[in-house]
């Protein structure tokens, strides 16, 4: 099965809001990790200048892999997802993530390349706010692998 | 909590270096935690029969655990503008003991205009580097 090379360039309509939840921020921290107070303690984040509780880092992975599940569920895309691996991923914040936030993403798919048996995507979620500014821009590449020869 | 100043960060510097500890557990609340609920990041058989030596750590996990490398130093989360990475092996999560991941991280660049400072991350388990190109682009006062 071959990854449809036809999607290079398109942008997919946006998703439906993601709402970041505090329990979602706190629950998120704990499972990597991340042991600021601005992750979980209301009173700290708003001290420091925020409206609510700080998302961490790779929280946007949440939203943005909904929004890329459009292009890798998508049956005429081709990807075989059981020879999905994670290649690479990049994260551009426009500004903080904060619980409250509503967060709609749209996908764009960059690139597809194949190369040693192996095909590479590349899909950028931009996440919006409901003004449609620019929160958080996630670059995923994905690589699918190929079958091995007999 | 006090952010760390443009004024006191040189190219070179080294980041405290930590230890992550990752077993099934981990795996499983990650897994909620993210919604990637892949069966082969906590169940081995699943994870065998796609050719894999045992259940594997999510990259996202690892590359969300070691940022905290970062922000700990920088004293403030939200200051981490950019951050990327490959993911160029998997951390393997055997049943029993689970796996430690080796992390530090090197200042490469500080612009006293923009006061952004960029970090220089490697992580490593069982001896392998597990993220590649790792770089934070972060915020400083």
């Amino acid at each position: 099965m071959a990854v449809n090379e036809s999607f290079v360039g398109r942008t997919y309509p946006p998703t439906e809001p993601f709402h970041v939840g505090r329990e979602a921020v706190r629950d998120f921290a704990a499972a990597v990790g991340a042991g600021s107070p601005l992750h979980r303690d209301l009173a700290a984040a708003q001290d420091a200048g925020y409206r609510d509780l700080v998302a961490p880092p790779t929280f946007a992975i949440i939203p943005a892999q909904r929004s890329d599940a459009q292009f890798v569920a998508d049956p005429d895309a081709g990807v075989d997802y059981s020879r999905v691996v994670h290649g690479e991923q990049r994260f551009v914040h426009h500004r903080p993530i904060v619980a409250g936030d509503e967060l709609r993403g749209v996908l764009t798919i960059d690139s597809v390349r194949s190369g040693g048996g192996h095909t590479m995507v590349t899909m950028r979620t931009d996440l919006l706010d409901p003004d449609d500014q620019p929160v958080a821009t996630s670059h995923s590449t994905i690589v699918i692998r190929g079958e091995e020869q007999a | 909590m006090r952010v760390k100043s443009h004024t006191e960060v040189t190219v070179g510097e080294e980041l405290t270096a930590r230890t992550l500890h990752v077993d099934r557990a981990t795996l499983v609340h990650y897994a909620g935690a993210s919604g990637d609920r892949n069966v082969i990041h906590w169940d081995e058989q699943t994870a065998r029969a796609v050719g894999l030596p045992d259940v594997i750590a999510h990259g996202m996990w690892t590359m969300g655990a070691a940022i905290e490398a970062v922000t700990d130093w920088v004293g403030d989360p939200a200051r981490v503008l950019e951050y990327r990475t490959r993911f160029t092996r998997p951390v393997v999560v055997p049943h029993d003991g689970g796996a430690d991941v080796e992390v530090t991280a090197v200042v490469t660049s500080v612009d006293p205009d923009t006061r952004q400072s960029v970090v220089e991350l490697t992580a490593s388990s069982a001896g392998q580097k597990v993220l590649g190109r790792c770089t934070a682009r972060v915020q400083l006062d």
